[in-house]
């Protein structure tokens, strides 16, 4: 069920078994029995649970105090003729607040077991870890609550529990400094009580998403980021428009097209899909006729099949082959959804627009373009991306364009949306300029930002995830493993936050002893969040010929613009916390 | 060497030895008469109760204890009752049994500890016998009271009493009983007379010990085994009748020809016994009883007490600490004259070897020839174990490491650990730590416990290099020992705060996964806040250290250390602890000066506690956040007079934070309300809550053209603007005659493409092309295209000589229709390109 974790560098399954070996455990408690039958699952909402002939309700939450609330309502509505035994199961660590809550509200003795189910980062895929904090950014630079950040350093914890030591920490970013304290902190907390393991990963890097703030603004330009930007993938499934996935069987011509929406799951247990989920989306096309001639090739070879053993080596390989047939079947057909809009007219004029922000283009005047997006009232969150991303790309508006923006933003969209505009100044995506130069130039020079020259069928550079641009934050990544950050000094110090280096000591016996070639392993974990373009620059580097460096990704949450910028909109008029 | 067989002798099929382990170090005038005296299993402490007769207030009976080699470790005069019983408890612990029912608990230092009572009944008829004991569930204790009624606890730590049922006929204490512990409960078994009952918690039964000898009218003595599996029975015909404990299976009985009651009986096994063996003990007399007939009889020259054990029986006079046990197989095998046993050969071999001889080469060759090598090898690894003179040991164990050079792929674990474990051994059996552990029992007993009662009898450093020898992980071993040094550390009273911290930071400097929480606990429950707070200081998980700072009523220091943890659940832990304790203003000065606490706690106001939120933006002067903070409230309220006011709260605290745009954009929020409540009144169109945006185009819709420009001027919104929104409003209205009208006020500030497009998006081609020729040449191609006139479109592209606009227009010809327009397009692209 798992393949899809075996297949990196590093097996992340290790950390999947230790997950699921808490999760029987605490099953063994409540239950008192070995079987663990789930009867029913319920999404959690106020008043009596559902009814189901079971013995034993599990809670699995966040420990939020809101929660709390609606478990009590829960609790408080049980049917008294036929109690059920309660059970909580805080993920990803108990919270003495919301304990504390459920006493107030009198219900906290209802509970059998109160527990914690550590359960920080989840692997997603081989290479891929999420913690799957969704508010993280607005908590940490919003909110001044760096929960996440305690959680994230717990989960580094446990990594290095299961994974050894990582001896070289890098960051940058104020609260990449914050975790690495922690981190530090808790090593001499647990001194003694682990069994050493050999080191997997050789260095750790933390990177505040608001050290580039640029980037998830982009539209990403990978198959993968574009599946994202467009159709939203959540837990590593897509839901998709049915239409183009009727199945075309004979006599019946399409009469009932499926009216639910179409679920994939995506991830690199899929050939085809871990072959072209990170190219550029303009390279996919040509990858799936490839992909397209193989099968058909290999379906062929049956008419080669004389002997009765070649035509039983033949079969054995159907079932395969009729996987890998449907795989491009359905990635054809998303292909051609996103193709639909990726040809379309706005796409292309938006498109546009970032990349000259993202060049510095006019970046110091109001864009015509936004300027008639608002007037055709488009959606909010397209213009708050354009308009943060200008601000970024200029270090900042002169206050009349702030302003005019803002004016235009607040009558067309309401007023209701100042909230929302305060949010965007207090993390930094909106400002007015300062007297301080405007920097990014400097930067996008130094970093090389921008490459003029993207292949994007045969990519040379990272560059070919945005067609040109190169994320900012796989660049400082990139640096570090060649030549040192020591080379970007300069612009480090433009960035927001300080930039670090701490060794933890490994035990003498289990310094690795690399073999020539191999290459060092490092974990890089974005605090704030990440995107699929920037995973695939990094899976880039991982694959490029002597980059002597594999990276593995970590992060609170996997985002892009859209998500991002929502989870920092503040709408008063519905109760949201 | 040749001595080993000395103290052997034979009972039936195998031996029995008796060695001496200690001569005792303590000095008792009268020996161990007319002591109460109570020994631990495994080599423990033993106590004196002396005097305890005498029952005159002048002359107190004095309680003394002692390690097992008789070296003194505490003394006090008894004050408290009558003492009935003394014992130990598991956990070294000694419980005193006092007549009315209390039992006091002391530690090995005399330390007082607590007390318990066996219950009211006790206490009302007194304790007339009682009986300590130990089973998988902990120290239990047994009582026979007065009325002739037992009363058991299982588990001193976890008391429940129980009462077990009467035993019928018993009118006068019965001749002797026991506890067992059967089927996980412990049960009485008792003898009135010849008649013999088991009692449990819910009934008293009858048992017959199968094949017991008929001559017998009474069963005066009983004991059960070390691990509750034999029993042994003495009756008054002289008889030991020894079975097992659930009287199923008789297994010898032997005639000891006395017919006085003993002393004390024990069984003497070992774990893999040849034979069931029992010791009796008169005055002066000692006899070992096993299957056959005969007897092997010791003369005792003092009074003595029997301490069983797991694989023998300790016997601990007034000068003398012995053991006496079966003579363990291997060492059997080796030592017993003229064996051929392989172990026994090859020590011979090493003998000579030593001599150099070159005998040592023929044994060697006799063991090899029957493949035995390992085997002897094994035997004598084995054997030295079992040793208890050094020199013994090390003469095994050098024959051991004689044989295995002969061998190859010999696993070298058991000899390794053996040496080890012996060294160890050692060490403890020395007599000034006086614990005479056996191999046997040390690994019954396990490494930990080994640790921890050393530990206990404050043998620091000997407990950390045991732990260093055995290589036991820092974390059970070193560390766990230096907190238990540290806690004792903090107690004395004698030595200031800064010494003690001092030392103690000193010592578990580099220990890893030391606990200072703990310590400092400790140094806080004797009454040291100050040494308490300097240990916390040394304390890496802040979870622990918070707690503590609490209950030390030191909270701001609490605060800082949650803070400094990162753990923000611990962070609300403190808040919400400080909020009830503290009054509001010193609440919130805390937490001014705790500026994550603060932000915390904002959070957690925002869901909980809106009021306390404002209160708090009030306290800083944050006028920016309360103006947000009244806009949002603004929100929820449903009548519009309450959102103006409200509003105007926002204005003025915006004013206050000198944030002009924000006062100007609210007022102009307040303004629109306004104004969409008094047209909702006028023209009965539902406004209130629309966007600016929104409200022109609703007007525009339903043709309340002069109210939208009337917001179009007081909101001096953007002329661009108005226009797009304006046209699509026309457009969504189909009002093209409108449309046309407004595109004639003045010259578009969004030019006239829009005009075409939106005509087109409704699908009206005809007023689509009124406006293609007001378009700008740039766009002239792309409203050509729009109403799908490609004529004009190619014509427009052909005169501005774009070659992109070429490109376009031929992408969209088809080729069957359009078929001259192509070749006049790609004549013109072609010129494009040259130039």
């Amino acid at each position: 069920m798992a393949s899809h974790l075996f297949c990196g560098r590093v097996n992340l399954n290790i950390l999947r078994e230790a997950a699921r070996k808490d999760l029987r455990e605490f099953l063994d408690k409540c239950s008192g029995s070995k079987e663990h039958e789930v009867e029913k699952m319920f999404t959690l909402k106020g008043g009596r649970i559902p009814s189901a002939a079971v013995k034993n309700i599990v809670f699995f939450v966040r420990p939020r105090l809101e929660l709390m609330d609606i478990i009590a309502e829960n609790v408080a509505s049980e049917d008294k003729l036929h109690p059920r035994d309660f059970h909580i199961l805080f993920v990803p660590r108990r919270s003495l607040l919301c304990e504390q809550r459920l006493k107030e509200k009198g219900v906290l003795n209802s509970f059998t077991n109160i527990d914690e189910y550590i359960l920080d980062l989840i692997p997603y895929d081989g290479d891929l870890l999420s913690m799957e904090s969704e508010s993280s950014f607005r908590e940490c630079y919003l909110e001044s609550d760096q929960t996440s950040l305690y959680h994230a350093a717990k989960g580094l914890m446990t990594l290095q529990a299961l994974y050894g030591t990582i001896p070289q920490i890098f960051g940058k970013g104020e609260c990449a400094r914050h975790v690495a304290n922690m981190m530090l902190r808790m090593k001499r907390e647990f001194a003694g009580s682990h069994t050493q393991i050999l080191p997997v990963f050789d260095t750790l890097l933390l990177l505040d998403r608001n050290v580039d703030l640029l980037t998830p603004l982009a539209t990403q330009l990978t198959y993968e980021g574009l599946i994202d930007e467009i159709f939203s993938i959540t837990n590593g499934y897509v839901k998709l428009p049915p239409e183009k996935f009727a199945q075309k069987k004979q006599g019946e011509g399409g009469k009932d097209l499926p009216t639910e929406p179409k679920k994939l799951q995506l991830n690199s247990a899929e050939e085809l899909y871990a072959e072209i989920r990170d190219k550029n989306f303009n390279a996919v096309g040509a990858a799936l006729s490839k992909k397209a001639k193989v099968i058909s090739a290999a379906f062929e070879e049956r008419h080669n099949a004389k002997t009765v053993g070649e035509i039983k080596q033949f079969v054995s390989q159907l079932p395969h082959m009729q996987a890998a047939r449907s795989s491009l079947a359905n990635h054809t057909s998303i292909a051609e959804l996103i193709k639909d809009i990726t040809t379309s007219e706005d796409f292309f004029d938006s498109l546009t627009v970032e990349q000259e922000f993202m060049t510095g283009v006019d970046t110091d005047k109001v864009s015509t373009y936004i300027e008639d997006c608002v007037a055709q009232k488009d959606p909010l969150i397209k213009i708050l991306r354009l308009v943060c991303m200008q601000s970024v790309c200029n270090n900042g508006l002169k206050q009349k364009v702030l302003d005019f923006y803002k004016r235009e933003i607040l009558q067309t969209y309401g007023y209701k949306h100042i909230l929302t505009l305060k949010n965007l100044e207090k993390v930094g995506l909106l400002k007015p300029q300062s007297t301080m130069r405007n920097n990014y130039p400097t930067i996008r020079k130094t970093l090389k930002l921008w490459m003029e020259d993207t292949n994007e069928q045969n990519p040379n550079d990272i560059s070919y995830v945005y067609s040109g641009y190169a994320p900012l934050s796989v660049r400082l990544t990139q640096v570090l493993a060649r030549p040192g950050w020591r080379s970007i000094e300069e612009v480090l110090k433009m960035l927001p936050g300080p930039h670090f280096e701490e060794r933890q000591q490994v035990p003498t016996g289990l310094h690795k002893k690399r073999q020539p070639g191999e290459n060092r392993t490092t974990l890089v974990f974005f605090l704030g969040g990440v995107t699929y373009a920037e995973i695939a620059a990094l899976r880039f580097l991982s694959n490029m010929e002597d980059s002597g460096t594999e990276y593995i990704i970590a992060t609170t949450k996997l985002i892009n613009g859209t998500s991002w910028i929502k989870s920092l909109m503040d709408s008063p008029e519905e109760n949201l916390p | 060497m040749a001595f080993v067989t000395a103290n052997w002798n034979p009972l039936g099929e195998s031996f029995y030895r008796k060695i001496e382990l200690y001569e005792m170090g303590w000095n008792l005038k009268d020996g161990l008469r007319e002591c109460l005296v109570a020994a631990a299993p495994y080599g423990g402490p033993i106590a004196l109760l002396k005097g305890h007769y005498r029952r005159s207030p002048s002359a107190r009976p004095q309680l003394e204890i002692y390690s097992s080699s008789g070296l003194p470790l505490a003394s006090f005069p008894w004050k408290s009752g009558v003492v009935k019983q003394l014992g130990w408890t598991v956990s070294d612990d000694l419980l005193c049994v006092q007549e009315d029912g209390t039992v006091l608990v002391y530690d090995l230092w005399g330390g007082f500890k607590r007390h318990f009572s066996m219950g009211n009944e006790v206490s009302q008829s007194q304790v007339l016998e009682t009986k300590i004991f130990h089973s998988p569930y902990g120290t239990g204790v047994a009582i026979l009271t007065g009325a002739l009624r037992f009363t058991l606890a299982t588990n001193i730590d976890d008391i429940k009493l129980r009462r077990l049922p009467e035993v019928p006929g018993l009118q006068e204490a019965p001749s002797c009983w026991a506890v067992l512990t059967q089927d996980r409960q412990s049960k009485v078994l008792v003898a009135n007379g010849s008649q013999l009952f088991i009692l449990d918690n819910t009934a008293c039964t009858p048992v017959t010990p199968p094949g017991l000898s008929p001559q017998a009218s009474s069963i005066v003595h009983m004991c059960v085994s070390f691990s509750y599996k034999y029993l042994a029975l003495l009756t008054d015909s002289g008889h030991v009748w020894m079975g097992t404990s659930n009287l199923k299976e008789k297994l010898s009985e032997v005639d000891t020809k006395i017919k006085t009651p003993p002393k004390q009986m024990a069984w003497c096994r070992r774990p893999k016994s040849q034979q069931p063996s029992a010791v009796v003990m008169w005055d002066g007399l000692l006899i070992v009883v096993g299957e056959c007939k005969e007897t092997i009889q010791y003369h005792l020259d003092d009074d003595s007490v029997l301490v069983p054990e797991l694989d023998g029986v300790r016997i601990i006079s007034g000068t003398h600490h012995e053991l006496l046990q079966e003579v363990p197989g291997a060492c059997e095998e080796i030592f017993k004259i003229a064996s051929m046993a392989p172990g026994a050969l090859l020590l011979e071999a090493h003998k000579e070897y030593e001599k150099e001889s070159q005998k040592a080469d023929e044994y060697l060759r006799e063991i090899k020839e029957q493949s035995l090598l390992s085997e002897a090898v094994r035997q004598c690894v084995e054997a030295a174990g079992h040793e208890h003179e050094p020199e013994t040991q090390k003469t095994l164990l050098r024959a051991a490491s004689f044989g295995k050079c002969f061998l190859s792929n010999f696993p070298p674990e058991q000899f390794v650990s053996m040496c080890r474990d012996l060294r160890v051994l050692n060490a403890v059996r020395d007599y000034t730590v006086g614990i005479p552990l056996t191999h046997t029992q040390f690994k019954q007993m396990t490494v930990q416990v080994l640790i921890d009662r050393l530990v206990y009898r404050k043998l620091y450093p000997l407990a950390i290099e045991v732990c260093r020898y055995l290589k036991t992980p820092e974390y059970q071993g070193v560390s766990r020992v230096l907190k238990h040094w540290a806690c004792y550390k903090v107690q004395q009273k004698e030595e200031s705060d800064e010494v003690i911290a001092k030392a103690v930071s000193v010592k578990l400097a580099d220990a890893a996964g030391i606990s200072y929480s703990e310590i400092a606990t400790k140094a806080y429950e004797s009454g040291r806040t100050e040494l308490a707070i300097k240990l916390l200081e040394f304390e890496p998980r802040s979870g622990e250290q918070v707690p503590l700072l609490l209950k030390m009523k030191k909270s701001p220091l609490a605060l800082s250390k949650a803070i400094e943890s990162g753990d923000t659940d611990l962070v609300y832990t403190v808040v919400m602890y400080l909020k009830n304790e503290l009054n509001r203003g010193d609440f919130f000065m805390m937490l001014r000066n705790q500026p994550v606490a603060l932000s915390l706690y904002k959070q957690f106001c925002k869901h909980q506690e809106q009021d306390t939120l404002k209160d708090l933006f009030n306290q800083d002067d944050d006028h920016e956040e309360l103006g947000n903070f009244y806009v949002k409230a603004s929100y929820k309220d449903q009548r519009l007079e309450a959102r103006v006011a409200l509003l105007q709260s926002a204005v003025d605290e915006y004013y206050k934070a000198k944030n002009d745009f924000s006062a100007k954009t609210t007022e102009d929020e307040m303004r629109l309300l306004r104004f969409q409540r008094k047209l909702e009144e006028e023209k009965g169109e539902q406004l209130v809550g629309f966007s600016l945006h929104d409200t022109m185009t609703t007007l525009l819709s339903v043709g309340l053209h002069k109210h939208a420009e009337q917001l179009y001027k007081d909101f001096r919104v953007p002329d661009k603007r108005f226009w797009w929104l304006k046209l699509k409003a026309l457009a969504e209205k189909e009002d093209w005659e409108e449309l046309e009208k407004f595109g004639k006020t003045k010259k578009s500030p969004v030019g006239y493409l829009p005009f075409v497009e939106v005509c087109i998006k409704h699908h009206n081609k005809y007023e689509a092309k009124k406006y293609v020729s007001k378009v700008t040449p740039e766009q002239k191609v792309k409203a050509h295209l729009a109403v799908g006139d490609m004529e004009g479109a190619a014509e427009a592209a052909i005169e501005r000589r774009n070659e992109s606009e070429i490109s376009t227009v031929l992408s969209r010809c088809s080729a069957t229709t359009d078929h001259l327009l192509m070749e006049r397009l790609n004549r013109a692209k072609a010129t494009a390109v040259k130039k």
